[in-house]
Parts: structure tokens; C-alpha cells; sequence
């Protein structure tokens, strides 16, 4: 099974290797057909309607704005429908530096965000600290606050690398199981049990 | 003009050899029902499809173009994902309102979409006072915004809900006195008896200047209460980041956002009843060729189109002006539209019984 | 400028002349206060601008120096004061009442150096939170990260702010202050919210829809830019001024390379000179662009921002055949430009000019002139001057109160004082004036533009400088104009390949504090006309 979009030949995709181990694994699984096919339906709907959270920190938001402009034009995929309020959005750009006071608020966003919900690391700041990794207050990579599911590398991602990085997190959405073990979910509630909030009620 | 009783009536003969009085009724209204609910989420997906275009034609974009041909299933995907996403159950708030608030809302834009006239014979209930059970209904809406931003517990939906209840509740009026302006032309609240009443000449002519102000009024009206642009204020993205639906997730989410769709089409599509003859086609006293000629359209696409017409401005006031402010909006209100709309309606009287009009 | 020396010499006798370059004097601790009435107030020194407070910490012992600024005679002066008691509780006697926006200075060098300002009406950290160990600028600070761990949980919230003062015996006396009233609705406005212009976080006494009071959040992306600079090498902390304000990198760039330059005495050729001012003012309308377009975005017209990213789109690609980049350019480096010109620059310059006086009717056409929009900002957050100047807030925001700031012009650098353009003011002060002020700018910077593109001298762009710089022993400190004001650098040298300590005073701390003075009594909608007009940027803030 090629897992690829309109217009984009499968060979042009990197980590293709990723992609096909989950096909494997869903393969493996085996499944009947009704559920299947419904399965097929929905994650055709999920991986075309991927709403973005409002939410930026720093440099890279900026060219997020520009991803909605004219030019890059992100609504040709229907990502335009920036949602300010997390429950409403289905994924998170984490566009910049997340910082030690901001990690709370952060990982709250992550929380409040309704299932099924993915993050996106854009930017080197997101990923790792990127140039600010050795200051004090910068936390080191959001990968130890919430799972990740797409990085984006650059400072800032040209917009382009911001499109293939929301391309191919339509590409793990359609790959995904819905009903019954959803191969991803396990893993985000390993991660999760792993990284508990405490206090936290709601 | 087509008639499309004979299809109903056809359809209710049927029913009626094959089972009981009762039971060919209960029936039919089943099937409208279920008419109507296909109806109104189609019209609701494609309204969104609208929008995002012409949205992105007004700022040099392109828009939906990837999902389907021109993008047209982007709504249908979006729907899916919609029906599926998780409904998040919050703690501290009020449950029964906080779930009874979406299909509050979703069900005034309901009744009131059963009221519109779509064709010749095509109207689901047809009232004397249509027009007033319309008016009725559609600020149950209200209500529904009113208790979401209410049980959400949440500051920003209970400001959002509350602007919203002080915009609609005023904009309400605007709303009634310039219908009531064009009930007193055409003599009748029954929506047929309306659409009857311009089948020689639309009343935006007939009724010439004190109908084109009633319209224009009506137009503003409309969008405050659909809570459009420039008078979204209940959910200002920038002030109250999603105002009064701020605290719903997944389909919750989903009905409001499809009732706002279809808001905008109902305040059209009352604007194309009342003033250009709702499936009434273009005619002219006199010009019998031409009036035979726009007769070959059909009533239904004569609606629709004339409601997609009249959303497009609502839609285009949206991408162009700013927001106004609440004390603004209210004033605006008070201050300018209901004064004039009062004086409108005399106006209006004074020309009935002068017969000025055309 | 001898006079006024003389003067405060004569005034204040106890203080030594320390350098004269930026003149700066020492003042024991208890005259200080005394000092700074005097140089506000005195009609021949009248330094009634606090340009920025500058903690230091010369491992001996704390202290902070104040720079201020003369409106009246445009001098600028720097006063150091050395802090008392140990190093477990230094204090300074605060001059919050003197200049406002040296209160906020000085709860920053609070919370980066510990130092504990008397009578400071707020001593609260600003950007850490209330549970942060140590003072992290101070040069013994342990960065250890189990002492300061990265915590998901929610930090720890207080209604009440310190104040200190001294009792008889000379001792600090802790007093708490309650922020807001005990019964006011308080709303959390931000961090995450899409009309702070990024993570700043207001809390907001509201009464119905109307304002009363705004306490302002900041820290939320605090980076630590001032101590990383600490560590590295003069040409690498260049990088972090793209990441400040991202809208401004080449003019900051600019300040920090002429501040290096200057101390180390490299002189840079007439191309260089050329090619940077003209970065600076492609970036300035760049920036002013976006602000025109988030703005009207925040007041609900959603599709001037398409239209206005427009030229900025056409801007970013000049830069990028030239810097390679969108965005992070680190075009700007010691000694000159890191490349050539790009070799259609000239003509991509020249079309741009041509096209930029139609887009700024057009946006005057669909924005400026509609009924709704100058409902929603004339007479909106009216900034008197002396309020402009009391809280420091500089830029176009300053400059449409009728202060005229702008340092190309005041304290001319690079080769601004050749160029002809307008210094854009305006008198009213409110939203409306700062949005047109931003309008005309643009047509300025055009015109700076205009006068440039066709005389940009052959020579080489870049001097030979050596990758290991050493700067001599010293302080430096040199104000320049960002896109949103007056931007300065401090810096401090102790003769190694790294510097002592760098302050940066960005333009936008003192305009986001200005936002809860200018709001009182308004409407929550006028408090996203007013923090947009302000225009300011969270990472600039928060550094």
C-alpha cells in the first residue's frame, strides 16, 4: 500500500520507511472488512481536515502567518481553519522556543486539545533548544512534555518545509487504525503514564 | 412556473391506497423530516465550501482545492473528522445545559429553515402567520448561545454569550419592523401569500424606496444576527478566542458551527422571500416574453440562487470591515437603524394608502 | 556637553566621572535618589527619559547603572549605582517615582540580580516565575538543571506583591501588597491567545466589558539571550539579535556590530555602510507591514493581512537572493556585510519602490478611511507625551504622542545624517495616530530607499577583521532605532574574546507595560486596538 496525496509521487517522500512499517503493522492485525472500509472513510475525512491550534511563541509563528498568505496558501489542504480555542483544533504547530514557565501552559494546551490529537516540533527551538539550548530557561526539546508526532527542522522551516511537514502527518493520519487499537494511541498512552500531571483536575 | 404539487400530492395518494389516513401522515412526516435533515446538512456542508472560497478569492488566495474536484469534499472530510472527534467532558460546569445548548441552537435553525418557501408547492408548512412563527423560532438561537457561554464556566464564553444576548436581543427588532414594513405591502404574514403577491413584480420594485431601505436595514440586521462579520463579537477570535463556544469539542462543536452556516442562509433566504419573490422567477408587468421566458426556470433554482446571491454580501461584509464595538453595535442599533425603521414603516403605510407603489 | 558635566559635578560632588565616552558617573548609594530629582528636574539637565537600568554584578559587588536621556538638550548620561549590604540582600533605593519605567527596569535587574530596590512599589520577578532558585544573571549562578527543573506542573499563582522598605535602624522591612481588589473579576487574558501577539499573559480586573486594571505577565518565552552572550565569542552572540525581534534583525544586527565596531576601533567601508542602512529600512517597512496586517486582523478586517504580506513577501525575497534566508538573516557581521549584494538587487529595490505608493493607498483606501475602523481607534488609548516619556515607550508609538524619538535623528549613526527624511509625528496620541504614524514611516523609509539605491559606492563590503576578537577593557553603550523604537546595547568588556556582560534595552518591554496605564477605564475590545497599536513583540520583550 503507497501511502502518498494528490499530485506528489511516493518516491518524492522521505521517510517512506516510517510509513510502511505502520502499514505493516496494521496489515498484521488483520481486520474485517466493515470496519475496514469505515476505517478507509474516516481516516480519509481525518487526514483531509487537520485544523491547527493557534499557538506560537516565536520566529517560526511568523512564518506560519506566512503559510496562510497568498503565497504558501495552507487552505488549498483546508488546514485555513485556525482554531483559537484547543478543543476545537486537531493538531499543534509548536512554533518556537517553549521556556520553563511556558512548559505548564504548554503541556495544558496539549491536554486540552480533543482526541485524536498530534503535535508537530517545527523549528530547531521545538525540536531541541535549537541555538538556545544551553540557556537556562529553555526547556530542551518538547519531546519530554508531550509526544511528537512530525518534526519540522529549520530556523524558522521555510514554509514549505511547513507544508511537507503537515503533508506527511496527513500521511501517518491515514495510515492509522480508528477502531480498535489505534497503533499510535497506545504509544501516546504509554507516553503519557510516563509523564503524569498532577493536580491537574480537568 | 413549474408546479411541484403535483409530485406531493402523487406521492400522498400513494401512500394513502397503501396504509391508513394516520399512518400515510405519520409517514410523510417522516419523510420530510428526513428530507429536510439531508437538506439542511448538505446546505450546510457546501455553505462552508462557500465561504472558504469566496473567502479566499476576496484575499488572492486559492483556496480548498485539494479534496475532491475544486476541493468540493473538503466540507465532507471535514465532517467526518467532526463526527468523530472526542467530546470532552468537563468538570465544575453544568452538564444538562452545557449538553442542551447545541441542539437548542441547531434546532431553531431548524424550524426555521421548514418555514422557507422553496418552490411551487414545495413548502413544508405553510402558516398564516409563516413569517411571524419564523421570527419566532430563530430567537430560540439565542437562547442556546445564551446557556452555552452560561454552563461552560469559562469568563470568556459567559462575555461572549452575554454580547451576544444584548446584540441579538436589539438586532431582533430591526429584523421585525422591516419584515413587518414588507408584510404591510404585501397584506399577508402567510410565506406563500407572500411569494404569491410578487408574481408580477418583485417588492423590492414594487415598493421602491421604502422597500430598498427596509432591504438594506434588514441586510444589517441579518448579519448582526447571524453573528457575522463585522458583528462577531460573541466569538471575536481576537478578543475571546472562540467566544461563547470555547469550552465545546467534536460534534457539539459541530452544530454550532453548522447552524451558523445555515443561519446565513435562512436570513438570506428570508431577504429573497421578502423582498426579490423568493421562487418567484424575474417578472416584469407587461413584458409577457420575457416573463414566459423566465418561467422555464425552475422555482428551486430561482431560491437558492437568489439566496446564494444575497449571502455572497453578507459574506463579502465580512472579509471587508473591521469589528465593531460592543457599545458601537448597540448604538448603531438604537441610535440609527430603529429610528429610521420606524420611520420606514410609516413611510411604508403612507404609500399603501396612497397606492404610490408600482 | 561639557556643560552639563560640569553641571552635575558641581550639583553632586561626591560623583566621579568614571568614562566619558557615554559620560558615565559613580554616585555613592544615598545620594542617589537625591541625584535623580535633581537630574530630572534641574532646568539645565532636565534627563527626564530612563533609557533602560543595567544590572551588573562585578563579582565583588552588585550594582546597576541608569542610563538616561535629555528630551530638551539630547544628551544622554549614565549613572552608576553600587548596591549595599551582602550579597545574600543587596538593595538600591528605587526611583520608581522619579521615572515610571525605571520601576519595571528595576523588578527585571531584581530578578536577574537579586538586587532589591527600596521603596519600589512591585518586587516581584518579571520573567521567571515566583518559585525560580537563584538569580540566573548573577556570575556565580549555578545553571545545574536539578536545582530549577523543567516542571509540568502549574506554577504557583500569589495576589501579592512584595514592597520593601527600611525601618530606623536601616534595616529592609518586607510589606504585602495586594494587586487586585478582593472582589474584582479577574480575566486571563493569554498566555495563549490569539490577540497578545504571541505568550504574554494579562491578567484583567474587568467591570462588565470595562477595564479596570491589568496586571502584565511576562517570561513566557524568556530565553536567557543576556547570559548566553556571557559564554560565547563576540561574533557569535551576533546571532541571537534575528531572534529577538525577528521583525527588526537587520537593525539590530546593525546596533550591535557598530557597538563592536566602535569598541574596537574597526572602521567600515562606505558600501557597507550603504548595504546595512538599506537593510534597515527594507526591514522597517517589511515590519511596518505586518503590523498594519495583524492589526487590522485584530480588529476583525481579516484580509489586509493578505494584502499587506503582500509587499512583505516581496521584501523577504529580495533579502533572501541576498542573505539566503527568510527570516534569521545574519546578514550584518563584524567589520561589514557577510556577502555581496545580490547582483539584481538594485532593480528588485527599484521595483519595489514603485509598487509600494499604490499599496499604501490601497490599504488607506480598504482600512484607514472606513467608518468602523476610525470608530474603533480614534481617541482609543490616548498617550499623552509626558506619559509617552515617563514610561519610556519610544518608536512610533512615541512619536505619534508628539515625542520626537527617533534616534536615527536624535543620535545620528551610521550615515543617517546624510540622508533627507521626515522624522513622522503626530499629536493626538491615539490608536489612530500610532497606525498612520507606522503609514507614513513607510513612505519614508521609501524615500531613504530612493535616495540610496542608485549611489551605493563600489568597494569591498567586508573589512578583515580576526575571528578571534578581543575587545579592550570597557563600557560601551550606543542607542539605535529598531522598527519599534529605541533600541540600546550595553556592553561591557573585561579584555577577553567574550563579553563581561551585554544589556539589551528593547524597545517593546516598556510599551507592553504602558498597555494597563493607557487601558484604565476603556473597553476589553479597546484592549486589542490598544496592546496592537503598541505593536510589540513577545520574544523583544522577554529576550
Amino acid at each position: 500500500m503507497e501511502v502518498t496525496t494528490k499530485s506528489m509521487p511516493y518516491e518524492a517522500w522521505k521517510d517512506n520507511e516510517y510509513i510502511e512499517g505502520l502499514v505493516k503493522q496494521l496489515q498484521e492485525s488483520g481486520t474485517n472488512v466493515i470496519v475496514g472500509s469505515l476505517d478507509k472513510l474516516i481516516n480519509w475525512g481525518r487526514s483531509n481536515s487537520i485544523w491547527p491550534l493557534t499557538f506560537a511563541t516565536s520566529c517560526c509563528g511568523i512564518e506560519f502567518v506566512s503559510l496562510g498568505a497568498a503565497r504558501f496558501d495552507m487552505a488549498r489542504f483546508g488546514w485555513e481553519v485556525a482554531r483559537s480555542s484547543p478543543r476545537q483544533a486537531d493538531f499543534m504547530m509548536v512554533a518556537g522556543t517553549i521556556v520553563h514557565r511556558m512548559v505548564p501552559v504548554f503541556r495544558r494546551l496539549y491536554d486540552q486539545l480533543a482526541e485524536p490529537k498530534y503535535v508537530i516540533a517545527c523549528g530547531s527551538c521545538a525540536i531541541s533548544g535549537g541555538p538556545f539550548r544551553k540557556s537556562y530557561h529553555v526547556a530542551k526539546g518538547i519531546e519530554d512534555i508531550v509526544p511528537v508526532d512530525v518534526f519540522v527542522p529549520g530556523c524558522p522551516p521555510r514554509p514549505e518545509a511547513m507544508i511537507y511537514g503537515i503533508m506527511q502527518l496527513s500521511r501517518k493520519i491515514k495510515v492509522e487504525r480508528f477502531f480498535g487499537g489505534v497503533n499510535r494511541k497506545e504509544k501516546q498512552q504509554e507516553f503519557l503514564a510516563q509523564h503524569p500531571v498532577e493536580g491537574v483536575e480537568d | 412556473m413549474q408546479d411541484f404539487s403535483f409530485i406531493t400530492t402523487w406521492i400522498d395518494n400513494s401512500l394513502r391506497s397503501l396504509m391508513p389516513g394516520w399512518l400515510a401522515v405519520t409517514t410523510e412526516c417522516l419523510l420530510v423530516g428526513v428530507g429536510l435533515l439531508l437538506v439542511y446538512a448538505l446546505l450546510a456542508l457546501f455553505y462552508i465550501y462557500y465561504e472558504r472560497k469566496l473567502c479566499a478569492a476576496f484575499q488572492c488566495r486559492l483556496g480548498p482545492n485539494r479534496v475532491g474536484p475544486m476541493g468540493l469534499c473538503q466540507s465532507f472530510a471535514d465532517m467526518f473528522k467532526m463526527l468523530i472527534k472526542e467530546i470532552i467532558h468537563l468538570n465544575h460546569i453544568d452538564r444538562f445545559l452545557f449538553a442542551l445548548a447545541p441542539y437548542l441552537v441547531i434546532i431553531a435553525s431548524m424550524l426555521a429553515f421548514a418555514v422557507l418557501p422553496w418552490g411551487n408547492g414545495l413548502q413544508i408548512i405553510n402558516f398564516n402567520i409563516g413569517i411571524f412563527f419564523l421570527i419566532a423560532v430563530s430567537s430560540i438561537g439565542v437562547l442556546g448561545i445564551l446557556l452555552a457561554g452560561w454552563s461552560s464556566n469559562n469568563k470568556f464564553t459567559l462575555i461572549g454569550s452575554l454580547r451576544s444576548g444584548a446584540q441579538m436581543v436589539s438586532y431582533e427588532l430591526s429584523i421585525g419592523l422591516s419584515v413587518i414594513t414588507m408584510v404591510c405591502l404585501a397584506g399577508t404574514m402567510s410565506v406563500e401569500g407572500i411569494v404569491a403577491e410578487q408574481a408580477d413584480l418583485w417588492f423590492i420594485f414594487k415598493g421602491h424606496l421604502p422597500a430598498l431601505i427596509a432591504f438594506v436595514i434588514y441586510m444589517i440586521a441579518g448579519t448582526a444576527e447571524t453573528n457575522r462579520g463585522p458583528f462577531d463579537l460573541p466569538e471575536a477570535e481576537s478578543e475571546l478566542t472562540a467566544g461563547y463556544h470555547t469550552e465545546y469539542s467534536g460534534m457539539h462543536f459541530g452544530f454550532f458551527y453548522l447552524a451558523e452556516y445555515l443561519n446565513l442562509f435562512i436570513v438570506s433566504g428570508v431577504a429573497a422571500t421578502l423582498f426579490f419573490g423568493g421562487w418567484m422567477p424575474l417578472h416584469f408587468p407587461g413584458w409577457d416574453g420575457f416573463n414566459a421566458i423566465m418561467d422555464y426556470i425552475p422555482g428551486v433554482v430561482w431560491f437558492i440562487l437568489k439566496a446564494f446571491a444575497l449571502s455572497f454580501i453578507i459574506i463579502w461584509f465580512k472579509w471587508t470591515f473591521p469589528r465593531l464595538r460592543i457599545d458601537q453595535l448597540l448604538s448603531l442599533e438604537w441610535k440609527y437603524l430603529l429610528p429610521i425603521n420606524l420611520f420606514n414603516l410609516v413611510l411604508m403605510v403612507i404609500i399603501i394608502i396612497t397606492n404610490f407603489h408600482f | 556637553m561639557a556643560n552639563y558635566i560640569e553641571k552635575i559635578q558641581t550639583l553632586f560632588p561626591a560623583a566621579t566621572l568614571e568614562s566619558d565616552r557615554t559620560p558615565l558617573f559613580t554616585i555613592p548609594g544615598e545620594q542617589w535618589h537625591d541625584m535623580a530629582v535633581a537630574l530630572r528636574d534641574n532646568a539645565e539637565l532636565k534627563f527626564d527619559y530612563c533609557v533602560t537600568v543595567v544590572g551588573m554584578d562585578w563579582t565583588e559587588n552588585l550594582g546597576a547603572i541608569y542610563y538616561l536621556m535629555s528630551t530638551s538638550y539630547n544628551t544622554v548620561v549614565g549613572v552608576k549605582v553600587l548596591a549595599k549590604g551582602d550579597r545574600e540582600k543587596p538593595w538600591i533605593c528605587s526611583v520608581e517615582d522619579v521615572w515610571h519605567v525605571a520601576g519595571l527596569y528595576e523588578r527585571e535587574v531584581f530578578d536577574f540580580f537579586g538586587i532589591i530596590f527600596v521603596g519600589n512599589n512591585d518586587m516581584r520577578r518579571l520573567f521567571l516565575n515566583i518559585d525560580w532558585v537563584g538569580y540566573p544573571l548573577r556570575k556565580d549562578y549555578d545553571e545545574n538543571p536539578d536545582i530549577n527543573p523543567v516542571s509540568i506542573e502549574n506554577e504557583r499563582q500569589t495576589d501579592f506583591t512584595d514592597v520593601y522598605s527600611l525601618d530606623e535602624k536601616g534595616e529592609l522591612v518586607k510589606n504585602e501588597r495586594r494587586i487586585f481588589e478582593k472582589d474584582d473579576f479577574v480575566v486571563n487574558i493569554g498566555p495563549q491567545h490569539p490577540a497578545t501577539h504571541g505568550v504574554l499573559r494579562f491578567r484583567t480586573a474587568v467591570n462588565g466589558e470595562e477595564i479596570k486594571k491589568i496586571d502584565i505577565y511576562l517570561g513566557y518565552i524568556h530565553r536567557g539571550i543576556e547570559k548566553l552572550c556571557e559564554s560565547l565569542t563576540y561574533p557569535q552572540t551576533l546571532h541571537f539579535m534575528d531572534r529577538m525581534d525577528y521583525f527588526s534583525a537587520h537593525n539590530y544586527h546593525h546596533a550591535l556590530c557598530m557597538v563592536i565596531e566602535k569598541a574596537a576601533g574597526i572602521e567600515i567601508s562606505r558600501r557597507a555602510q550603504v548595504i546595512r542602512v538599506m537593510m534597515d529600512e527594507l526591514s522597517r517597512i517589511a515590519s511596518h507591514c505586518l503590523f498594519i496586517g495583524t492589526y487590522c486582523m485584530d480588529l476583525g478586517a481579516t484580509t489586509m493581512l493578505f494584502y499587506t504580506l503582500r509587499v512583505r513577501e516581496q521584501i523577504l525575497d529580495i533579502m533572501e537572493k541576498t542573505c539566503g534566508a527568510r527570516m534569521t538573516f545574519n546578514y550584518d557581521c563584524i567589520g561589514g556585510v557577510m556577502q555581496d549584494l545580490a547582483p539584481d538587487f538594485v532593480a528588485d529595490v527599484k521595483a519595489l519602490l514603485e509598487v509600494l505608493p499604490k499599496n499604501i493607498k490601497e490599504y488607506n483606501e480598504i482600512f484607514t478611511g472606513n467608518v468602523i475602523a476610525k470608530n474603533r481607534m480614534e481617541g482609543v488609548g490616548v498617550l499623552t507625551r509626558e506619559d509617552a516619556i515617563a514610561y519610556g515607550v519610544t518608536g512610533p508609538s512615541g512619536r505619534a504622542s508628539g515625542w520626537a524619538c527617533d534616534m536615527r535623528k536624535l543620535q545620528p549613526y551610521s550615515i543617517y545624517e546624510e540622508l533627507d527624511f521626515e522624522e513622522v509625528t503626530a499629536t493626538e496620541g491615539d490608536s489612530m495616530a500610532r497606525f498612520q504614524c507606522r503609514m507614513r514611516e513607510m513612505e519614508e523609509s521609501a524615500k531613504i530607499l530612493a535616495q540610496l539605491v542608485d549611489n551605493i559606492p563600489e568597494g569591498e563590503y567586508c573589512v578583515k577583521v580576526p575571528k578571534m576578537l578581543k575587545l579592550p577593557a570597557g563600557k560601551w553603550f550606543q542607542i539605535t532605532e529598531g522598527c519599534r523604537g529605541a533600541f540600546g546595547i550595553y556592553l561591557e568588556s573585561d579584555g577577553s574574546t567574550k563579553p563581561f556582560r551585554i544589556k539589551l534595552a528593547t524597545p517593546c518591554l516598556p510599551q507592553a507595560a504602558v498597555v494597563d496605564h493607557i487601558t484604565r477605564g476603556q473597553k476589553i475590545a479597546d484592549l486589542i486596538t490598544i496592546g496592537g497599536s503598541l505593536d510589540y513583540i513577545v520574544p523583544d520583550i522577554d529576550r
